[in-house]
């Protein structure tokens, strides 16, 4: 096919990738650096609601989702703060939903047009319980298309919100880029629950997802509570049937995670690892190219998959005698939940706050 | 009652507590609306003591945060958006108080909902403190005094935002015949039903009757109407057109002179032209079959201050789309030098592009120093200054900027054969100095 290259940020092809695969509104609240992703959404989606705040839209997208419609939004960390009860509210009824999230350099307002990686600490560990929310993160404008799309599946698949997570130069940044790579995006179809029994919202078979039933249809009674609550969705302080129900809402994100860890692996033969992901897996892709020019090649891999975390990456990094993990924070988020305090021998971090972490940096630590 | 819409007359409030009273007048009123099933009615609630009632209800339930459920319910009446189906919100007064503004905003859109505030004057389930309803002189638990100040008019509040029906009501004895008139209506519709808690209403104000409580703090029954407003509705655009469809994919019809990369940066001010000026760069670029990259910088006050751009040529695909090494910057204002300047001093090569009134940086780049701002206009500086690099760099053809710029939106205010013969004159103005 000719090649169609066109000058285009990684916010186009989100929403763009998102409204294929079927997401139909999008409920927004302005915030540096995701407005890109609500102006195309306000071209783009069937329906499109500007909230008064941001837990006004985590409260509407859980109301559209469980009329049936899949609900979209962007935002950043001062409005994730504001929406992270809310989430947890969509987790517990198990409503489809995506939030993009476009990281800044935090804490609190911190500067809003500066791109970070800094809220892997935050999302890791958002839920109370640790039940953990699925995080995908493009790494180019490849993943920018696919992986929004992906989310969108992955949300309905696993019934609950799933994060898109970028930073501001991956959603702002204008890119020479060939159209003619992006395949149509089937939509994702929509399965209800269709039994002549009782619909009880929260009976799971053995992959732990229950299937979906909007409210307001004459069929089946359909009841959604975000407190502790049995198959039927009976509040319940702590039965039995009740804490199984709370388990359930981590084993389904574990147990399915197989389906969905998404990665690029580029192997060579080198004692030498280098793990990156999003905004800092292009600084990563032209270190690793350029080491290979120089006759120093190392193995690449990016992760596209965050959390639930894949323990595929610990299993490829234990055949290093080196990895180095490289993201946009300060002290190495990630390879600190990979790791924990301690780290591991031979694992090491390149690290950095206010800009991006270039190429060379990361050489200098491979040639260290 | 099994055919009805609560499940039992068995309800898990209090004796004496309003709550009930009020959901057995619910339950009439909605058998008198005509053609309402328990599975056309959605019931949303949130924490409190009312809150647990959804357990009771044969119809759709959805039990969501402390103060959230109206605009929980905003967002399931606008998705279901469907005048069959009754929205109905069961809340008390604090989750009022947390949840005001989702209340004003659904009154102030008309969503088509009715809400039922159970306003027993404190926070039942955690031990009697006051909330934002709570009225002059009512005692509390942690305000045993009494609270000094008045409680908020809620029924006015919603009211002045615009909502359909807003009404106060005292729960004693059969309230059917007003939950029925509010769950009529087409819109908004919002009861303040003010009860006594039995638990701790009664103990901190013993011997004290709704009536006066209410009256006594300028809180009396009142019914509210805006007549003639419409129910919010949804609009869904159905084929939306797809946003790659309007993005312009240049034809390759020009060549290069490049191998590698050139990274460049347009430092001048807000207004000026200078974030078009490179997306233009890079549309000719891709003319010449060239790879490119462009950010963008300027203060969050985009109309004033500085504008950086920051430019990427490649003959490669571009992962890292940074700038380590400038190899030229194109500086036509105050504002953009003095953000660059560091950078700008730290060149150890490549060219600096510099309008001719200001003061040109200590750099060990090669200085062009030309009026960038005076041939046509401070608003096409930037562009000027763009087009001059582009001519004397070589490594793109001028011809493919003016072509990109004929074929833009800023083409129709800049004449490409000025900016040609300006370029021109630009060039014939010397070497560098």
């Amino acid at each position: 096919m000719e090649k169609q290259t066109a000058f285009i940020d990684g916010s186009r092809l989100m929403i763009e990738a998102a409204v294929q695969a079927g997401a139909e509104v999008f409920v927004g609240y302005p915030i540096t650096p995701a407005n890109l992703l609500y102006a195309y959404s306000s071209r783009r989606f069937p329906i499109v609601l500007p909230a008064p705040d941001e837990i006004t839209t985590l409260q509407w997208m859980s109301g559209f989702s469980a009329a049936g419609r899949f609900p979209v939004t962007a935002t950043s960390y001062p409005g994730l703060a504001l929406m992270i009860e809310s989430i947890g509210m969509a987790f517990m009824m198990e409503l489809p939903m995506v939030i993009m999230l476009v990281q800044r350099l935090g804490p609190a307002t911190g500067t809003a047009t500066c791109g970070a990686q800094g809220d892997l600490s935050l999302l890791h560990g958002i839920n109370s319980g640790g039940q953990p929310i699925p995080t995908l993160c493009p790494s180019n404008l490849d993943d920018c298309y696919i992986l929004a799309a992906e989310s969108v599946r992955l949300a309905v698949r696993l019934r609950c919100p799933v994060f898109l997570l970028s930073s501001k130069e991956m959603v702002m940044t204008l890119q020479s880029y060939d159209l003619s790579r992006l395949e149509p995006i089937e939509r994702v179809p929509r399965e209800y629950y269709s039994g002549s029994e009782a619909y009880l919202p929260y009976a799971a078979g053995a992959d732990g997802v229950p299937p979906f039933l909007p409210v307001g249809g004459t069929g089946h009674q359909v009841r959604l509570t975000a407190s502790t609550h049995e198959r039927n969705a009976s509040l319940q302080h702590s039965t039995p049937e009740a804490l199984e129900n709370t388990r359930r809402l981590r084993f389904k994100t574990e147990h399915n995670l197989h389906d969905y860890t998404l990665y690029e692996y580029d192997k060579r033969e080198s004692d030498t690892l280098l793990f990156s992901f999003g905004i800092t897996a292009a600084a990563a892709r032209e270190a690793a190219a350029s080491l290979e020019k120089r006759g120093r090649p190392i193995s690449l891999l990016v992760a596209k998959t965050l959390f639930p975390v894949p323990t595929e990456y610990l299993r490829i990094m234990e055949g290093y005698s080196r990895v180095i993990i490289a993201e946009e924070n300060q002290g190495g988020q990630y390879r600190e939940i990979l790791f924990g305090k301690n780290g591991r021998n031979g694992v090491s971090g390149v690290n950095g706050i206010g800009r991006l972490i270039s190429p060379n940096e990361i050489e200098a630590e491979v040639d260290k | 009652m099994s055919q009805g819409f609560l499940s039992t007359e068995n309800l898990p409030f209090c004796a004496g507590c309003g709550h009930g009273l009020i959901a057995r007048s619910i339950e009439k009123a909605l058998q008198r609306l005509e053609h309402l099933t328990p599975l056309d009615l959605v019931v949303v609630t949130d924490i409190g003591c009312i809150g647990i009632i959804d357990k009771q209800f044969n119809a759709h339930t959805v039990h969501g945060l402390h103060g959230r459920s109206v605009a929980l319910a905003t967002g399931i009446s606008m998705g279901l958006s469907n005048p069959r189906k009754k929205i109905l919100v069961l809340l008390g007064d604090g989750g009022a108080t947390i949840g005001l503004h989702h209340i004003i905003e659904a009154a102030h859109r008309n969503i088509d909902m009715t809400v039922i505030v159970h306003n027993n004057m404190l926070y039942g389930m955690t031990g009697g403190q006051p909330s934002g309803l709570t009225p002059c002189g009512f005692k509390t638990s942690t305000m045993p005094e009494g609270r000094p100040d008045s409680g908020m008019d809620l029924v006015k509040m919603v009211h002045g935002i615009g909502a359909a029906y807003a009404r106060r009501i005292i729960a004693a004895g059969d309230v059917t015949d007003a939950l029925e008139e509010a769950l009529r209506v087409r819109g908004f519709s919002l009861i303040e039903a003010v009860e006594l808690c039995p638990s701790y209403g009664v103990k901190f104000n013993p011997g004290r009757k709704l009536p006066e409580i209410t009256e006594g703090a300028g809180l009396a029954p009142v019914l509210l109407r805006n007549e003639s407003v419409e129910p919010f509705h949804t609009t869904v655009r159905d084929n939306t057109e797809s946003l790659l469809n309007d993005v312009p994919v240049p034809a390759v019809e020009f060549g290069h002179k490049l191998s590698g990369k050139v990274s460049i940066i347009l430092a001048g001010s807000a207004g000026e032209g200078v974030q078009s000026t490179a997306e233009l760069l890079a549309q000719a670029a891709i003319s010449c079959g060239l790879h490119v990259t462009k950010k963008g910088s300027y203060p969050v006050t985009v109309g004033v201050g500085f504008s950086l751009a920051e430019v990427i040529f490649s003959t490669e695909e571009i992962h890292y789309t940074g700038i380590t090494g400038i190899d030229a910057a194109l500086v036509t204002s105050v504002e953009g030098r003095d953000k660059a300047l560091a950078r700008l001093e730290k060149m150890k090569s490549g060219t600096i592009y510099i309008d001719s009134a200001l003061y040109a940086p200590g750099s060990g780049a090669e200085m062009v120093i030309r009026d960038y701002r005076a041939p046509l206009g401070a608003r096409s500086a930037s562009l000027l200054c763009a087009a001059h690099f582009v001519k004397r760099s070589g490594f793109m053809p001028l011809e493919a900027l003016l072509r990109a710029l004929s074929s833009s939106r800023a083409g129709k205010a800049v004449d490409t054969d000025k900016l040609e013969q300006a370029v021109c004159e630009l060039e014939r103005e010397g070497g560098a100095k």
